[in-house]
């Protein structure tokens, strides 16, 4: 075998050098877009983090000045990042509980599954800007059907996201009715655990909440785990549900150019991604900005090594 | 603790065995039970599901006056609202800038990804695992960590602030997301078929196209509505490029400065609400598989 490979070497050579550059050809669009749209503009975050430039003068060398700012004296970092992990800690783990409820229901549903699929998915399906002024106006504490609803049945009406306390569960709720896809998810895990498990189970004397217990929820593990993951790397990136509502809900008149308070009612909306916004875009401090992306960079990247240590199946970066 | 105490094993393998007509008509009961306590649950369910698009639905076709009161029924059925919203200035030019950065956008990223995905799935060579590790790294990258110097790299560079293209452009150069999920998929394609096409001398290509492409079809159309939908939807992007622009806005972004210009109008502004859900609405009836087995795909296991 070996004495066979010297021997053909430099055609060996050859062929190893048109494998190469075919596999170069293929991922060209790849490797262009990583270089110009990734890895650029990663570099070009950490340059600016340490100036001063507001888009127009020329930038100057700042130091640390800009960091000392957003986390000494930008008012908005500490509430922006703190909402921003309790939709992490909330919002994430109500919907996977949710979608696990969901897709258990829709697995026991012997009549008219079909039609009630198709009614619980179809939230996921509405754009998230005009789903978002759909439950402003819902939940619209003056005038919105679903407190007009709760006062008529005597039930205390809350302020929803008008009120501080309320605001980030009534964003939860707007998470909540768009559990769709998680509900598809975990729908066709809960049917690919083995019957027969549950038949063993339940000779064995299991009732249901030890049978979801020991037979379930190993079953399902992995798909919770890549929900959970997935979850907490859509909540790094969730921006506009909370512009959206904050902007409606205070009653800004919207538009190009328009300025508002940040995070109506009192910060509580204001998550990480917003005041890179913030920032960037309406203050042009592009020093400022630029660290926040990076906070968010740590961030991002913190939970994608912890799904790469876990490998939850969904990875297999190595097959 | 209670759950134990119900009555257990004797009653539930009696219909199988045949056994005692008392120990099957409890069967029955309790079958029946969970039937009527599992639907009931499914009808709550779908009211908290449903009951918001019922109310968007019947805010639009109120009156400019009954919108600001709390009467939840219309008293005169306002059909014209939609035209109202529809012939609003600029409305036709957020669905034509709307359709083309779906569209193009669509094209370009499933077009771009498919030989990445390719080459990633069925050639081996070394750091392959990296470039996919990287792949994933990219997927994970919230827009937001690098928008303020690629902001300025179309705006002070190409001059291109305020049109769609640095939205679009980009999807030419491969998606992440649409990478990793069609690779994923052309893994499951068992490695006999491309070697049986190589030692017909089949060139790589052609393999690709010919033999690999016609079995990922779904796939392909899966991700390909996917990246539509993220574009429809998308509001992050428009509002950087376009928002400076009301020409280059797309319904994403001008239906929130409708709610702006139309301050006190909950009831047009719920009936351009609809206008902007409905088209998704209508592909998802026609396309329900591609959807569904594209929210799947999201889930599987490599």
């Amino acid at each position: 075998m070996t004495a066979a490979v010297h021997a053909a070497a430099p055609g060996l050579r050859a062929r190893r050098r048109r494998s190469a550059l075919r596999t170069l050809a293929f991922l060209s669009p790849w490797l262009i877009g990583f270089a110009v749209f990734f890895a650029y503009p990663l570099v070009s975050t950490v340059y600016f983090s340490f100036m001063k430039y507001d888009g127009f003068a020329p930038p100057t060398w700042v130091g640390f000045k800009n960091w000392a700012y957003v986390f000494g004296d930008y008012p908005y970092f500490w509430p922006a990042l703190r909402n921003t992990l309790w939709l992490v800690a909330v919002m994430v783990s109500l919907r996977v509980l949710f979608g696990i409820g969901i897709g258990l229901l829709i697995t026991k549903i012997k009549t008219g599954a079909g039609l009630f699929r198709t009614f619980f998915y179809l939230p996921y399906l509405a754009p998230p800007v005009a789903a978002t002024m759909s439950f402003v106006f819902l939940l619209n504490p003056g005038t919105g059907p679903a407190n007009t609803i709760l006062e008529s049945l005597g039930l205390p009406a809350p302020g929803w996201f008008t009120d501080p306390a309320w605001s980030k569960p009534s964003l939860t709720l707007l998470a909540l009715w768009g559990i769709g896809d998680l509900m598809v998810i975990f729908m066709a895990a809960l049917l690919d655990v083995p019957k027969e498990q549950y038949e063993a189970a339940e000779l064995d004397g299991a009732g249901p909440w030890q049978r979801f217990r020991s037979v379930t929820l190993p079953n399902i593990s992995p798909i919770v785990l890549f929900a959970v993951v997935t979850g907490v790397i859509a909540t790094m990136q969730y921006y506009t549900e909370p512009l959206v509502a904050a902007k409606v809900a205070s009653g800004v008149i919207g538009g190009s150019g328009q300025q508002f308070e940040p995070g109506y009612p009192d910060r509580t909306t204001l998550t990480v991604p917003q005041i890179v916004y913030n920032l960037g875009f309406q203050r042009f401090d592009t020093g400022a900005a630029c660290v926040v992306a990076l906070v968010l960079f740590a961030l991002a990247m913190a939970f994608t090594a912890v799904l790469m240590r876990r490998r939850s199946g969904f990875l297999s970066a190595e097959d | 603790m209670t759950l134990t105490s119900t009555p257990p094993a004797p009653a539930v393998s009696p219909p199988a065995a045949g056994g005692t007509g008392a120990a099957r008509r409890a069967a029955r009961r309790r079958a029946a039970l969970e039937w009527v306590a599992v639907h009931s649950l499914a009808v709550a369910a779908a009211l908290f599901f449903l009951l918001p698009f019922v109310f968007v639905l019947l805010t639009a076709v109120m009156s400019d006056d009954q919108a600001l009161t709390r009467d939840l029924w219309p008293h005169t059925w306002e059909w014209g609202n939609f035209a109202t919203v529809w012939n609003t200035p600029g409305f036709l030019t957020w669905w034509r800038n709307t359709l083309l950065y779906a569209g193009l956008g669509m094209v370009l990223a499933v077009g771009s990804s498919i030989p990445v995905a390719y080459a990633l799935a069925v050639f081996r060579f070394r750091g392959r695992n990296l470039a996919m590790m990287l792949v994933i790294a990219m997927m994970m990258l919230p827009p937001q960590v690098v928008v303020v110097p690629m902001y300025l790299f179309w705006a002070k560079q190409l001059d291109l602030a305020g049109t769609l293209w640095p939205l679009i452009i980009p999807f030419g150069f491969g998606n992440a997301f649409t990478i990793f999920l069609l690779r994923q998929f052309l893994l499951t394609i068992p490695r006999e078929y491309t070697e049986a096409a190589r030692i017909d001398g089949c060139g790589e290509l052609r393999t690709m196209l010919r033999i690999v492409l016609p079995m990922a079809k779904p796939a392909i159309a899966a991700v390909a509505l996917f990246h539509f939908f993220y574009c429809w939807n998308d509001y992050f992007g428009p509002q950087i490029y376009a928002s400076e622009n009301p020409a280059a806005w797309t319904l994403s972004y001008g239906l929130e400065s409708f709610k702006g210009a139309h301050q006190t109008d909950w009831n047009l502004t719920m009936a351009a609400t609809v206008l902007i859900m409905a088209p998704v609405i209508v592909v998802f009836f026609f396309a329900q598989k591609a959807f569904i087995e594209g929210v799947t795909l999201t889930g599987v296991k490599g």
